[in-house]
C-alpha cells in the first residue's frame, strides 16, 4: 500500500540503486507530505541507509531520483540535513563535543570564514536542547553512544535545516536518552519542519512516527502509519516472502547480468 | 673535538650551516603539519605511495632538463606524486581492489620505473648526474641557499593552504559524508590535501630522501596525539616535533663525523614518538599502568578496612587489636596481598600495630565506616531498584563503591530514605 500525497516535501521516483552491479534498492517511488515526523522500516540490509544517502546523493542511483521541496537537493542543499550513523565516524578523534557541534555551522559559512558569536551560540543553543551542556569540552572519544548521538544530532540542529535525513538515530541509547531525541525531533515538526528517521524498534513505530516507509528492497509501504503499519505489511517486510528477490540479486551479480536491459 | 663541532654548530657563523638548518626545520616542521590530516584522513600509506612515487619524476625532469634546478625536480616529483595518489583513489573506487592492495601496486611500480630510470641516469653520463641518487635517502648537507628560498616559498604556501582550509581539511577528515551532504567543498579539500601531501613530500625528499620521507609526514601528528585532544594544539605540537627533529638531524650530522642528516631525523621522530608512547599523561602506557596501579592499590585498602569493620561488627567492638587470621576471614586474599595492604594502610595513619595485632587510628575507623556504609547503601540501591536478588548484589557493589563520591551518597541516602539495614539485614552504620 503506497499511499501518495500532492506537493510533497520529499519525492522518491522509481530509485534503483547498485553497488557492484547487484540491485539494493528497486524501483522505489513514494512522496511524503512536509511537517512530520516519518519512520523508515525494514531489516538489516534492506536499504535503508542507501535509500537516504541516495536522497543526499551520497550514492548515485542507477536510474530514477529524488526530489526534495520540489527541487533537485543542489538547490535546496542549506535546507536538508543528513546525521549519518554514528558508528560511520572514528569518534577518537582529536575535536571536543563543542567542536563537533560547531561543525553544523560550518557548511553555511562557505570558504574562508570562521564562526563567530552568532554562530557559537547556535552551538550552545543545540548543546542545551540535547542536553549535553555538562559535556561541552568533553573529549568525543570519551562520550556513551547516546551521547554521540545526541552530538550528532545538535549538529544537524545548528544547520538550521527544513527537512533532516537521520539515520537510526535511536541505535543504542537508553529510554532517558530515546525521550530526550524524540522530544527534539517533535519539537522541529511542530514547527512545521519534516524529520525523516531510520528506525529498527517496531514497538516505538506506533507512538513515535506520523508516517511510515516499509522497505525490503523495494517499496512495502508508504502511508500514514495508522493506515499502513499493519501486521500484515510488517510480516510482508520482515518475513521471508522476499528471499526470492534477494536470490535474484545474488545471480546478478555472481552472472554479471545488467539488472535492467537498457 | 666532539664539543667544538658543538659550540661551532650552535654559534651558527657559518652560512651555509645556517641555511642547511633553517631549510631542514622549515621542511620537517610543515610537513609535520599537513601530516597531520593525512594521518587523520588515515592515509599513511598514501603517504608512503606518494614518496616512492615522486622518484620517476625526478628522475624523467632530470633527463629532460638536463639539471638539477630544484625547480624543475620539484615540478616532475610532484606530477608522478600526484598521479600515483590518483591512481589508488581511482583503482580502490572502480575495481573490486581495497586500498592496501592498490597503494602496494601503485608504490612498487612507480618505485621500480624510478629506479631503473636512475640506473640509466648513472651510466648515461648526461652531465650533473653525481649526486641525484641522493633522493633515496636525501642530502641535507647539499640544500643551498636558493633551495631554502624555495622551501620557505613552499611551506608558507603549505601552511597558508592548511589555515585557509582547516575547517573543510576538519570536517572532512572527521566525517566526510556528513561534509559532503551539507555541500562543503568536500572534493576540493580531498585535492587539496593530496596536493600538500605531494608536496610536502617532494619537498622533504631534499632532507630524508623518498624511502623516508613519510615518517616525516606521519610520526610527528602520531607522536602529538598522545599529548592532546585539541586539534589545533596538535598541528603545533606536530609542527614543533617536526622542527625538533629537523633541527637534531643537522646537528648530528654536523657534529659527528660521517652521519647522515636524514636518517637522524627520523632517528629523533621516532625517538619522540617513543617517549610520547611511554610517557604522555593520559595515553601514554606508564601513565595508564600507574593509573591502574593505584586504583587497585585502593581498592585493596578500602576492602582491608571494610573486612576489620565487619570483623569488629561480629564480635561487638572496634577498639581491640585484630588479628591477620580475623581480617582474612572475610574475603580470600593472598597473605603478602593483604600484608601489602595493611602496610599502605599502616604508612597513611588509618591503623596502628602492636604486638597482638592491628588496630584502627580514630580517621581509619571512620573511613571503614562510611565505606561500609557506602557498601550497604549500594546494594541496597540495587536490590530496591536495580532489581538484582539479594544474593547477587554483592559482587556489583564491590565494583562500584570505590567510585561513590560524597555527593552520590549523600542522594543514596535520601534516595533510600535513609534506611536502617542492608538486604541482608545487616546495620548501616551512619555516624
Ligand atoms: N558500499 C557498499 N558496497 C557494496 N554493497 C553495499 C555497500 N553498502 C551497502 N551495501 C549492501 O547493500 C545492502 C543494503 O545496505 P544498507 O546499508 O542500505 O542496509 P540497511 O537497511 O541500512 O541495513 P542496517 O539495518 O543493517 O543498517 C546490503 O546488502 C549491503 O551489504
Ligand atoms: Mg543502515
Amino acid at each position: 500500500m503506497i499511499i501518495h500525497v500532492d506537493q510533497p516535501v520529499v519525492e522518491v521516483h522509481d530509485l534503483t540503486v547498485t553497488y557492484e552491479r547487484r540491485p539494493v534498492l528497486w524501483d522505489i517511488d513514494f512522496t511524503l507530505p512536509g511537517g512530520i515526523l516519518a519512520g523508515i522500516i525494514g531489516p538489516n540490509g534492506a536499504g535503508k541507509t542507501t535509500l537516504i544517502k541516495a536522497a543526499m546523493d551520497l550514492v548515485v542511483p542507477g536510474s530514477g531520483f529524488v526530489r526534495l521541496f520540489g527541487k533537485s537537493l543542489k538547490e535546496v542543499r542549506s535546507k536538508v540535513s543528513y546525521v549519518p550513523q554514528r558508528r560511520t565516524v572514528d569518534w577518537d578523534f582529536p575535536a571536543s563535543v563543542y567542536d563537533v557541534i560547531l561543525m553544523g555551522t560550518y557548511p553555511s559559512l562557505g570558504l574562508f570564514r570562521y564562526p563567530r558569536k552568532a554562530e557559537k551560540e547556535l552551538a550552545l543553543d543545540a548543546l542545551r536542547k540535547v542536553e549535553l551542556e555538562d559535556f561541552k569540552n568533553r573529549q568525543i572519544s570519551q562520550l556513551s553512544g547516546g551521547q554521540q548521538q545526541r552530538v550528532f544530532l545538535a549538529r544537524a540542529l545548528t544547520q538550521n535545516a527544513d527537512l533532516f535525513f537521520m539515520d537510526e538515530p535511536f541505535a543504542g541509547v537508553d529510554a532517558a536518552t530515546e525521550k530526550t531525541i524524540i522530544k527534539v525531533l517533535q519539537e522541529l515538526t511542530s514547527h512545521g519542519k519534516t524529520v525523516v528517521v531510520v528506525h529498527h524498534d517496531l514497538q516505538s513505530v506506533a507512538k513515535y512516527f506520523d508516517w511510515t516507509i516499509m522497505i525490503h528492497s523495494r517499496l512495502i509501504a508508504s502511508g500514514p502509519t495508522s493506515q499502513v503499519f499493519t501486521p500484515e505489511l510488517v510480516e510482508k517486510t520482515y518475513g521471508g516472502k522476499l528471499d526470492l528477490l534477494t536470490e535474484v540479486a545474488h545471480l546478478l551479480q555472481t552472472e554479471k547480468l545488467p539488472p535492467r536491459e537498457d | 673535538m666532539i664539543a667544538e663541532r658543538l659550540a661551532e654548530f650552535l654559534s651558527f657563523s657559518d652560512p651555509i650551516l645556517l641555511s642547511v638548518t633553517l631549510g631542514v626545520v622549515l621542511l620537517s616542521s610543515t610537513s609535520a603539519i599537513v601530516g597531520t590530516f593525512t594521518f587523520l584522513r588515515k592515509q599513511a600509506l598514501v603517504g608512503d605511495a606518494v614518496a616512492h612515487s615522486v622518484l620517476p619524476g625526478i628522475c624523467l625532469a632530470f633527463i629532460i632538463g638536463e639539471s638539477k634546478n630544484p625547480i624543475y625536480l620539484i615540478i616532475g616529483a610532484f606530477i608522478t606524486g600526484w598521479l600515483s595518489i590518483n591512481l589508488i583513489h581511482k583503482i580502490t573506487k572502480t575495481t573490486r581492489l581495497k586500498e592496501d592492495t592498490a597503494i602496494a601496486l601503485v608504490l612498487s611500480v612507480f618505485f621500480g620505473v624510478g629506479i631503473v630510470l636512475l640506473t640509466y641516469i648513472q651510466h648515461s653520463g648526461i652531465p650533473g648526474h653525481s649526486g641525484l641518487d641522493h633522493i633515496l635517502f636525501g642530502q641535507a648537507a647539499a640544500i643551498t641557499r636558493s633551495d631554502v628560498h624555495v622551501f620557505g616559498m613552499v611551506s608558507i604556501l603549505l601552511i597558508t593552504s592548511v589555515l585557509l582550509f582547516y575547517k573543510e581539511l576538519k570536517t572532512t577528515a572527521f566525517d566526510s559524508d556528513f561534509a559532503r551532504s551539507a555541500g562543503m567543498k568536500v572534493s576540493f579539500a580531498d585535492l587539496m590535501l593530496t596536493t600538500l601531501t605531494v608536496l610536502a613530500v617532494v619537498t622533504g625528499i631534499q632532507a630524508v630522501g623518498v624511502v623516508l620521507v613519510a615518517a616525516m609526514l606521519i610520526t610527528p601528528p602520531a607522536a602529538a596525539r598522545y599529548w592532546t585532544h585539541d586539534l589545533p594544539l596538535m598541528i603545533i605540537l606536530s609542527a614543533i616535533f617536526g622542527a625538533v627533529s629537523g633541527f637534531m638531524g643537522t646537528l648530528a650530522s654536523y657534529v659527528l663525523p660521517n652521519m647522515p642528516t636524514g636518517p637522524w631525523i627520523i632517528v629523533t621522530i621516532t625517538g619522540i614518538a617513543f617517549f610520547s608512547f611511554i610517557f604522555a599523561p593520559g595515553k601514554g602506557v606508564l601513565f595508564r599502568l600507574y593509573h591502574q596501579f593505584k586504583v587497585r592499590r585502593r581498592m585493596l585498602t578500602e576492602n582491608v578496612l571494610k573486612d576489620m569493620y565487619m570483623a569488629g561488627e561480629k564480635r561487638g567492638n572496634h577498639n581491640n587489636a585484630f588479628t591477620l587470621p580475623e581480617i582474612a576471614a572475610h574475603r580470600r586474599m593472598h597473605k603478602e596481598k593483604l600484608q601489602s595492604g595493611l602496610n599502605k594502610l599502616y604508612l597513611d595513619r588509618f591503623l596502628k600495630k602492636d604486638e597482638n595485632g592491628w588496630h584502627f587510628t580514630i580517621s581509619g575507623l571512620n573511613k571503614a565506616r562510611r565505606l561500609v556504609k557506602i557498601h550497604r547503601l549500594w546494594e541496597t540501591y540495587l536490590t530496591r531498584y536495580v532489581g538484582i536478588a539479594p544474593d547477587h548484589v554483592h559482587d556489583d557493589a564491590e565494583a562500584i563503591e570505590h567510585y561513590i563520591t560524597p555527593e552520590l551518597e549523600k542522594k543514596l541516602t535520601d534516595e533510600l530514605d535513609r534506611p536502617e539495614k542492608d538486604p541482608h539485614e545487616s546495620e548501616i552504620p551512619y555516624d
